[in-house]
């Protein structure tokens, strides 16, 4: 079963004016319904998949993004929803904006506009599901490299001996 | 004997779409005090008053926050048009009017699912949403955006909306007031939802007024005060009456909001029909010397837009005061004596909008 | 409606605010600009039914403030707003945040 048939998303305002965050939560209700790619909104990072993220992330955001996404599970996939999570936008010239959630940490799909429109989110989230599978396939790969090395332990130590 | 102990509520927490922190001092389950902690959204927009001229300011203040952002956009510009002794004709004093409820209209909604979620009324907040979904496309036919509308310019409109669409929204509004009834009813005398609303979060009138509160926070507790009464676009030729409720609970608060989604609909109904022929906006010439503070009725409550020019093409300061930074103290004292199941619900019915707050 | 700005200085502040208080205005605002001249232009707003008062008064760099939080208790947010944004010393807030409200990426922005 893949993880993209039912990952959970968590959303986060970094500082926007919050127009792209009606429009992710719009973007859950039924016209538009994200739902039904199985996706499910989560109010925990610990649960989280996908974590969209909103707005050109100030000062005091900074660590608030670090710490939601050093506590989401591996694999992991990162949104950046509406011009002023890609880069800054309107308030790019601020004093308090670092401008971009990418300057923080990584970010997998960038979906412009202002405000984000949720068709446009959710083309971004299905190519960011795509993401996560690549992911997970890369991790399984890693694991198995592992699970070999493990076997080979007693040489190893032998060797080094 | 009870436990003294300190919860923080936030900034990412399940039923806030926007981060705000508080600091709960609690005694077992009851709150004794509550700090409120800001400063999650504060971008500095204010100082782009010395990068943006006068003109693109209206812009930038549309972005203060993306659910009052009508209110902003129309509030700066009506600042700035006050010190460049600007009219604008009649046909924009009545479109600016329509879309302003309309503004209104989608900021309830919008609040009204938040809230049915806030106590797990799923169902009824997806059906909110779904409503307000025809509120944004009739948004978006008049203007060319669901969240940002960038229709008020200095001046006037950036373009006019032709009569027949406006015939249109009057029968899609007709066609949708059933729908809002009924919306509006289940949540107003379903007992699960009064006995989770009624007698929470009490203030008097007097508390309110001291503590500086504003919009269906105040009304909540019985004062008489709108301040679309001062009389700016066309509010002054239509027919409407303040809505208060007594009890100063969050059913109250509640039943003002929810009252006024009612009372919109109505109001643009009057406004399209009196709406005049003309022009929609006027030449604007030279620079704005001067200063003035604008008032004006956002959904969440007065807004203050003060804007200070000297003959340039840069202003010197625009600042802001938005309904929810002066909720705040509010806000606080409702928590006081309240249960931390309860909290959640406290926030969310004064219908905190944190942008807004921070700028 | 009425809208009515009236200059005072800062050593009359706190008696044009008790005077205020005891006719039963509210706070509506508090808020500073810098001057061309370089001082800081303080202005609070009070309301009274639809009515305004706005008072305006200016301190030099360095000078402080007296707070009305005393006298107004929401004045506590705006005056921690005014102190975080320019760096303005505001006296006797109720509650202080010293300097904590905003905490900022540049200290005293608009200063």
């Amino acid at each position: 079963m893949k993880l993209s048939k039912s990952p959970w998303l968590l959303h986060y305002d970094a500082s926007s004016c919050n127009g792209c965050d009606i429009e992710v939560l719009a973007a859950t209700t039924p016209r538009f319904d994200v739902e039904r790619f199985g996706i499910i909104n989560t109010g925990n990072p610990k649960h989280a998949d996908i974590l969209v993220i909103t707005g050109g992330v100030n000062n005091q955001a900074k660590s608030v993004v670090k710490q939601i996404y050093s506590q989401m599970p591996e694999p992991k996939v990162v949104v950046a929803a509406g011009i002023c999570a890609c880069d800054g936008g309107i308030f790019k010239d601020c004093y308090n904006i670092m401008g971009g959630v990418d300057k923080v940490i990584p970010v997998d799909v960038y979906v412009p506009g202002c405000a984000v429109r949720p068709e446009a989110l959710i083309d971004g989230v299905v190519k960011a599901l795509a993401i996560l599978d690549q992911k997970r396939d890369a991790m399984k790969s890693h694991a198995a490299c592992e699970i070999n090395y493990d076997k080979n332990s007693d040489t190893k130590e032998k060797n080094q001996a | 004997m009870s436990n003294r102990s300190v919860v923080p509520f936030g900034p990412q927490h399940p039923v806030l779409p926007e981060p705000i922190h508080l600091d709960l001092v609690l005694e077992d389950e009851v709150v004794v005090d509550a700090i409120p902690s800001i400063g999650f959204v504060h971008r500095g927009l204010e100082k782009l008053v010395e990068v943006k001229d006068f003109n693109e300011m209206a812009y930038v203040a549309e972005r203060i926050c993306g659910i009052c952002s009508y209110g902003h956009g129309f509030g700066y510009c009506d600042a700035v048009e006050h010190i460049m002794n600007i009219e604008i004709p009649p046909r924009a004093q009545y479109l600016r009017t329509i879309l302003f409820e309309m503004s209104r209209l989608h900021s309830h909604m919008l609040w009204f699912g938040l809230l049915a979620d806030g106590f797990g009324f799923e169902s009824l907040f997806m059906d909110a949403w779904r409503i307000r979904e025809k509120l944004l496309d009739m948004l978006e036919e008049a203007t060319g955006g669901r969240v940002i509308f960038s229709i008020n310019k200095i001046g006037g409109m950036r373009r006019d909306i032709p009569k027949e669409m406006l015939k249109s929204f009057r029968q899609r509004l007709e066609d949708l007031t059933e729908d809002l009834k009924v919306t509006v009813r289940t949540l107003l005398e379903d007992p699960a939802v009064k006995s989770r609303l009624s007698g929470v979060g009490v203030l008097t009138a007097d508390e309110v007024e001291t503590l500086g509160a504003a919009g269906p926070f105040l009304r909540g507790s019985g004062i008489r005060r709108d301040s679309r009464k001062l009389g700016y676009l066309a509010y002054d030729d239509i027919d409407f009456d303040i809505i208060t409720h007594n009890d100063g609970d969050t059913y109250a608060r509640t039943y003002v909001r929810a009252m006024e989604i009612l009372q919109s609909v109505d109001i643009i109904k009057q406004a399209i029909e009196k709406t005049p022929a003309g022009e929609v906006d006027v030449p604007v010439k030279g620079f704005p010397n001067g200063e003035y503070m604008t008032r004006i009725e956002q959904p969440r409550g007065e807004a203050c837009y003060y804007v200070k020019a000297n003959g340039k093409k840069f202003l010197e300061r625009m600042r802001v005061r938005t309904p929810t930074f002066a909720n705040i103290p509010a806000l606080t004292a409702s928590l006081r004596g309240s249960e931390l199941a309860d909290i959640p619900i406290l926030i969310l019915a004064i219908d905190p909008c944190i942008s807004c707050t921070e700028r | 409606m009425e809208n009515i700005w009236k200059d005072i200085t800062e050593e009359t502040l706190l008696n044009e605010v008790q005077v205020l208080r005891a006719d039963k205005y509210r706070l509506v605002q508090q808020c500073a600009r810098k001057t061309e001249e370089g001082n800081y232009e303080l202005l609070y707003s009070f309301g009274k039914g639809y009515d305004a008062e706005h008072l305006k008064f200016q301190v030099a760099p360095g000078q402080s403030v007296q707070s009305i939080s005393h006298i107004f208790p929401p004045a506590f947010l705006y005056e921690n707003e005014i102190h975080d944004l320019f760096g303005i010393e505001i006296k006797d807030i109720t509650l202080d945040f010293r300097g904590g409200l905003y905490r900022t990426a540049v200290k005293a922005p608009f200063a």
